[in-house]
């Protein structure tokens, strides 16, 4: 009999060597003559212990990893293909702690399933939402996605339900969906997961976002750094039309919808909703003054709908397991669950799914197991490069849009960067304007000059130069940036700044009461 | 630098190619650079002739995006990652180490022209940081001695 292996085809994991483990494991079996069978499935999203390689057993599929080549002869040794005891055996993975203590809804196949394997993506409640969708109303699909609360998991949090329902009431011949998959922000990869190891599920879901707001045509903007992505998306997208679930009459309906993959081009302000439109109808990426909404005026001025990966991943599992079953996850406003990625100076990085309302300090140091390096946590960065700096006194703050941004930081696209004590806080000030300057698309003034000024300021401060008066100066530099730019860009760099003036005064080479806004 | 008659042929198929696609220029442009290695100025021309732009919104729209290149770079591009994540796992040495080990700044080529020095703010590979990118090969964790490697691998090929 053959021996079923799985070796994940995540682009982390293959930056970890499992592509080079798959070729190992597959010569060494024919060397050894044993019928083993391969799978590429997705990543679980343990990366610290990628790459992990799981077996079936009777048990359930039994985990090892980190596995390197030069392990390989020992597991073969050990006879890993039967479940048997390894020093890198893990166990049951499905009795991992870590994937355990997990509410895995939009990740529900996400590491289990082979992603271009649309047999194994039926066979999990695979297109359930999409079948359950085409036999409602336009207005009830799009009631049932407001019922659940689901809110734009890009980083605005705008509700999911109230963007439908603009589009649809919207009149017009043509209509949009456009997939912002632009995930630029440092220390996410939520999006690239669900792309590359459950793209079907990005497809169900904008396939029932055109048939909710009716729109027939769906573009995914992806970055140019995602080139793993692409090809699987691309193939993702092949293998559904063959299958009827895109083209002409999905399923038999009268329903029609056509999707492709536009490839960005390394322009992080291309995120920016309108930006992103301007880019995909072929011009700079300069951000659109709204109103217009795009829900209303959208790309090629016409009612656009344009959410994150993740918003429209999560619709197929609203549509098939009810908007209540949704929104009993979470808490207050923020219903549902959210994908975090635990990235920078942790022991313990990856992908975890849980309900809203988890504390910054149980995701660090249960699930992260504290630094990397072993010394102590100084700040985390939540929400990519224009999110707040936390100092330790604020790990207890729970993951929720609101209690957030009552401490004037952002919940974003949930990625949480952790920084140790090395870390210089005016280094990564000066880092934010920076990024901002290089990034910023130019249209407005106080994101295109403000940044350079900043940096500018905060060398003043580090220089010693009138200190006072240069960090009033770089307050008020902030609040023209948050009160006159335009979109995100400028208008949130000034968090991480004034969060690491406010917390960490020191590193700017100024005392604690100097800074006190 | 002028360009070849082959490669001027180039060109115009993809102008071709994207004639009617609507939002034309951004895979214009991929085409055209995944094809010749960039995007010459010298294409500026025919495109703007071809879809009715001005030859300074074809200038401004490649120059906007990062990813464009208007020169031939080396045979192989070293990204390094810059961002936050990568920077908290001390990207800054792996910068330092690649810029002295090549005696290049960023946007430059070794003399040999096996290496153009890029950096890059976020690769998706957070979890694995620091991160870095040789053609469209992510690598994680990298150390010194698997930038050696690297390196090596692309002088040689």
């Amino acid at each position: 009999m053959s021996y079923k292996i799985f070796i994940p085809r995540d682009s982390s994991s293959i930056s970890l060597g499992a592509d080079k483990v798959y070729q190992e494991i597959s010569n060494e079996s024919k060397k050894r003559n044993i019928d083993i069978n391969i799978i590429r499935n997705g990543s679980r999203g343990l990366f610290w212990l990628e790459p992990m390689i799981e077996v079936e057993t009777s048990k359930g599929r039994v985990a090892y990893g980190p596995v390197t080549i030069s392990d390989i002869t020992s597991l073969f040794d050990n006879e890993f293909f039967l479940g048997n005891k390894h020093p890198l055996c893990l166990g049951v993975t499905e009795d991992i702690k870590w994937l355990k203590n997990q509410e895995r809804l939009t990740y529900a196949r996400v590491g289990i399933t082979n992603p271009v394997s649309i047999d194994d993506y039926e066979g999990l409640d695979g297109f359930k939402g999409l079948k359950n969708s085409l036999k409602l109303s336009q207005e009830n699909i799009v009631k049932e996605i407001a019922d659940s609360g689901l809110r734009g998991r890009g980083g605005a949090a705008f509700p999911t339900g109230i963007k439908w329902k603009t589009v649809l009431d919207a009149p017009s011949e043509k209509k949009y969906i456009v997939c912002n998959a632009d995930e630029g922000d440092s220390g996410t990869f939520s999006d690239r997961m669900i792309m590359e190891n459950d793209p079907f599920v990005l497809i169900e879901g904008m396939i029932i976002a055109g048939l909710a707001v009716g729109a027939d045509q769906g573009y995914i903007y992806l970055r140019s750094e995602y080139p793993h992505a692409l090809e699987i998306l691309n193939e993702a997208i092949d293998i559904a039309l063959k299958k009827g679930y895109l083209g002409k009459n999905i399923l038999g309906s009268d329903f029609s919808f056509n999707l492709e993959v536009t490839r960005a081009a390394g322009a992080y302000i291309c995120g920016e909703e309108t930006s992103l439109l301007e880019s995909l109808e072929g011009k700079r990426g300069m951000v659109r003054y709204k109103p217009p909404l795009p829900a209303i005026e959208g790309l090629y001025g016409k009612p656009t709908v344009v959410n994150n990966v993740i918003s429209l991943a999560t619709v197929p599992i609203i549509m098939d397991k009810g908007a209540s079953f949704y929104a009993n996850f979470g808490m207050g406003r923020s219903k549902g669950t959210l994908p975090i990625q635990l990235a920078g100076n942790l022991k313990q990085t990856g992908l975890i799914e849980k309900a809203f309302g988890i504390s910054l300090r149980e995701l660090l140091y249960d699930f992260g197991g504290g630094s990397a390096t072993g010394k102590p946590i100084k700040a985390v960065q939540v929400g990519g490069p224009l999110g707040a700096f936390l100092p330790e006194e604020q790990f207890d703050t729970p993951l929720d849009y609101e209690k957030f941004s009552e401490i004037k930081a952002v919940v974003g696209h949930g990625g949480i960067v952790a920084f140790d004590d090395t870390v210089d806080m005016s280094k990564m000030a000066r880092y934010s304007f920076e990024f901002c300057a290089i990034e910023s698309c130019g249209k407005c003034t106080p994101c295109r000059i403000g940044s350079t000024r900043g940096m500018e300021v905060i060398d003043k401060i580090k220089g010693g130069i009138e200190q006072e008066k240069n960090v009033s100066l770089l307050r008020d530099l902030g609040d023209t940036m948050v009160n006159g730019s335009l979109c995100a860009m400028g208008g949130m760099t000034p968090f991480p700044v004034i969060s690491a003036l406010n917390f960490f005064p020191e590193d700017f080479g100024l005392e604690k009461t100097e800074t006190s806004a | 630098m002028t360009l070849s008659t082959s490669q001027l042929e180039k060109i115009q198929v993809h102008i071709g190619e994207y004639l009617n696609v609507p939002g034309a220029l951004l895979p214009l442009m991929h085409a055209i650079q995944d094809d010749l290695g960039f995007v010459p100025e010298e294409s500026y021309k025919p495109i703007s002739k071809a879809y009715n732009l001005s030859v300074a919104e074809i200038h401004g729209f490649v120059t906007f995006y990062h990813h464009f290149r208007t020169h031939l770079p080396g045979k192989n591009i070293l990204q390094i990652c810059r961002a936050e994540s990568c920077q908290a796992m001390g990207s800054e040495n792996i910068e330092n180490y690649c810029q002295e080990k090549l005696g290049i700044d960023y946007h430059q080529t070794t003399k040999d022209n096996s290496i153009t020095l890029e950096p890059v703010y976020c690769l998706g590979n957070c979890a694995c940081s620091p991160a870095i990118m040789i053609n469209e090969d992510v690598v994680g964790r990298v150390t010194p001695e698997k930038i050696d490697q690297i390196i090596k691998e692309a002088r040689e090929s």
